[in-house]
């Protein structure tokens, strides 16, 4: 008994440290898959690339088709919204982020977040976003509602605007604009 | 198990002493229905053993429930509709653990606000409250994940807005957020691995009230006048209490009929009266209901998540203190949990030396206050998040964070209690006169 405190330093206490780490070792080593299994699968991960065909969605309408379990919204607008979206300020929204993983971090404004059409121009006309609301995810209500002219999230009150930026509530970021591309004159890729 | 002193089980015959040397089974049961429990316990000491009863009664019509329930986006719903439509009796087994779930949380409100009246959470049983808040909270957490099975409208929305508040920790919310779902979004993944779980923390819910009732027996039970049991003599503890078996057990058993006559009035003729018809409606992912509400036992704490929005000057100075590390949507998420938290540290946080608030002349009207609030909140909750009511929720929520943390604390120091009875034996005899059984101190043998 006596012997281990007396060669404290030793031998027996590196034994003693390095028992515990390769059993601290083993063990994380089987429990990170029981953690990990709960992870998106092979197959949910697969499902990342949808086409969609917007050639029936006509000026001041919007097609809502759910990818990745998400809806996304994709808006053709008209001259008045996208009009009324690049006449606000930057630095009057709340989060001058554009939000758009197309483009990397750069400012908020309407043309970086609207989407350019197959010759590459943007018109302003199309808008693709997640529609998950930034608070808590619920799907915001379209069609010019809220405040703002854009979107309204009837859970907890967050008013987007035309451009799907957020103006006022308590959801903290813009709408997310997914990874999203014309690849033809009517067809939009996703993902 | 306490240290009241009490008759011991004795095993008498062979067979008896044959099964205490090898295991004191018996022994254990009977010390712990044998338990001396203060004379003077009132009808608020009911809650116990019906949440007991609550626990035994989800297990049961759940195990069954799962006997007929397929947990796929495709056809959970449809296979509800099979249990109320199919399955014989399922309608009834189905409504009583709906509505079983709702007398739960009566149950544990009440049994809750009678450990904050009466100082039940004060030394030496705050082990006991602690044991009791973490239930409380894999109650929850139970109860939602129930909820999220039929699959109605408000199950998946719920689910979605319920698992957002891990998507606002910072960092790594999203991660966290996808692992609790099992992909982007609320899913078949996430159906499956809620039933695993809403199966599994009843039982986990079961050891603990074992543990919250080995604690509390290891101290005795707290009474209405925070008076402890006399332990110096056998005959002073026996005029204090009277063993829990016959004498509460009976009285509790009479309570829980009297309630369960409500419950099954309210499971035969309003099944759907505590109910969103919105859940009815099977899951949309392209939809959100107009107004989600969670079911009427979250209200409160639901008011207090919303209450924190980016124009309350709290919120605005926390995001700016930490560099927009907690935002708005964090901040919410921080009360809402934090608002049973502070409940949890109760026990550390009021100053006062006297346990029972039936003495404490001033706490008598915060706690009201409290109890009050906690309605507003749950009607604040209910509304829709705008006009009025977002500031209703903030000032229910201030109020809540007040009572734990400023007014708790303070009254300790200012308040002047009042007399309290000697003992409980006094305070008995003050109640029912010193006749009560036949010749003063009731003797602890069962009445026939």
């Amino acid at each position: 008994m006596s012997h281990a405190e007396d060669q404290s330093g030793d031998r027996r206490d590196f034994l003693y440290y390095a028992t515990a780490g390769v059993g601290a070792v083993t063990v994380g080593a089987a429990v990170w898959p029981l953690v990990n299994q709960m992870n998106p699968s092979a197959d949910v991960q697969a499902a990342s690339q949808m086409r969609v065909d917007v050639g029936g969605v006509a000026e001041g309408t919007q097609l809502t088709v759910l990818f990745l379990g998400k809806p996304v919204f994709i808006r053709r607008r008209t001259a008045d919204e996208i009009a009324e979206a690049r006449a606000v300020a930057i630095s009057d929204l709340v989060d001058q982020d554009a939000r758009n993983p197309n483009l990397g971090p750069i400012e908020a404004s309407d043309e970086n977040r609207s989407m350019p059409d197959y010759s590459g121009e943007n018109t302003g006309e199309w808008l693709v976003q997640i529609g998950v609301c930034t608070h808590l995810g619920c799907v915001p209500i379209g069609d010019g509602a809220g405040d703002f002219g854009g979107w309204f999230c009837p859970c907890h009150g967050s008013h987007y605007d035309s451009a799907g930026r957020i103006r006022r509530g308590p959801a903290p970021e813009n709408l997310p604009i997914p990874m999203a591309s014309f690849v033809d004159d009517t067809t939009i890729l996703l993902g | 198990m306490s240290g009241i002193p009490h008759d011991h089980y004795e095993p008498k015959s062979n067979a008896e002493k044959w099964l205490h040397r090898r295991l004191p089974i018996v022994s254990l049961m009977y010390d712990t229905l044998m338990i001396p429990t203060p004379k003077n316990l009132n009808w608020m000491w009911i809650w116990g053993i019906v949440l007991v009863f609550c626990l035994v009664m989800q297990i049961i019509t759940g195990i069954i429930l799962v006997m007929h329930y397929t947990p796929h986006v495709d056809m959970a719903f449809a296979s509800v509709e099979h249990i109320m439509r199919n399955v014989n009796g399922g309608w009834a087994i189905r409504y009583i653990h709906q509505n079983g779930a709702s007398l739960f949380f009566i149950a544990v409100y009440l049994h809750i606000f009678r450990g904050l009246y009466y100082g039940s959470y004060k030394a030496p049983r705050e082990i006991t409250w602690i044991i009791g808040m973490l239930i409380y909270l894999m109650m929850m957490g139970t109860a939602f994940m129930g909820y999220v099975l039929p699959w109605g409208q408000m199950s998946f929305w719920g689910a979605t807005v319920i698992t957002g508040l891990f998507g606002a920790i910072p960092f790594v919310g999203d991660a966290i957020q996808t692992w609790l779902l099992g992909g982007p979004a609320v899913d078949n993944a996430t159906l499956n691995r809620f039933l695993s779980l809403h199966y599994l923390l009843p039982f986990v819910i079961l050891g603990l009230v074992i543990v919250h009732v080995w604690a509390f027996h290891t101290t005795g039970n707290n009474n209405p006048t925070g008076v402890e049991v006399r332990r110096t003599s056998r005959k002073e503890a026996d005029a204090d209490t009277l063993p829990f078996w016959p004498y509460f057990v009976i009285k509790d058993l009479f309570a829980l009929a009297v309630i369960l006559v409500a419950f099954f009035a309210i499971v035969g003729f309003m099944p759907n009266f505590l109910g969103h018809p919105d859940n009815y409606i099977e899951a949309n992912p392209l939809a959100t209901p107009a107004h989600i509400v969670p079911e009427w036992y979250f209200l409160p704490f639901y008011a207090i998540l919303r209450a924190f929005d980016t124009e309350v000057w709290l919120v605005i100075l926390v995001d700016f203190l930490t560099a927009g590390i907690v935002d708005a949507k964090f901040f919410g998420v921080l009360a809402m949990f934090g608002a049973i938290i502070v409940m949890a540290l109760a026990p550390w946080l009021d100053t006062s030396s006297v346990r029972s608030g039936r003495y404490r002349p001033m706490f008598k009207w915060w706690f009201w206050i409290f109890i009050v609030n906690f309605f507003v909140l749950m009607w604040a909750g209910a509304m829709p998040a705008e006009g009025i009511y977002p500031y209703i929720a903030l000032i229910g929520s201030a109020y809540w964070f007040a009572y734990f943390l400023v007014i708790l604390p303070l009254l300790g120091v200012i308040e002047t209690p009042l007399a309290q009875p000697a003992t409980i034996e006094e305070d008995f005899n003050a109640h029912y006169g010193k006749t009560g059984g036949q010749g003063g101190a009731a003797s602890p043998t069962p009445a026939e």
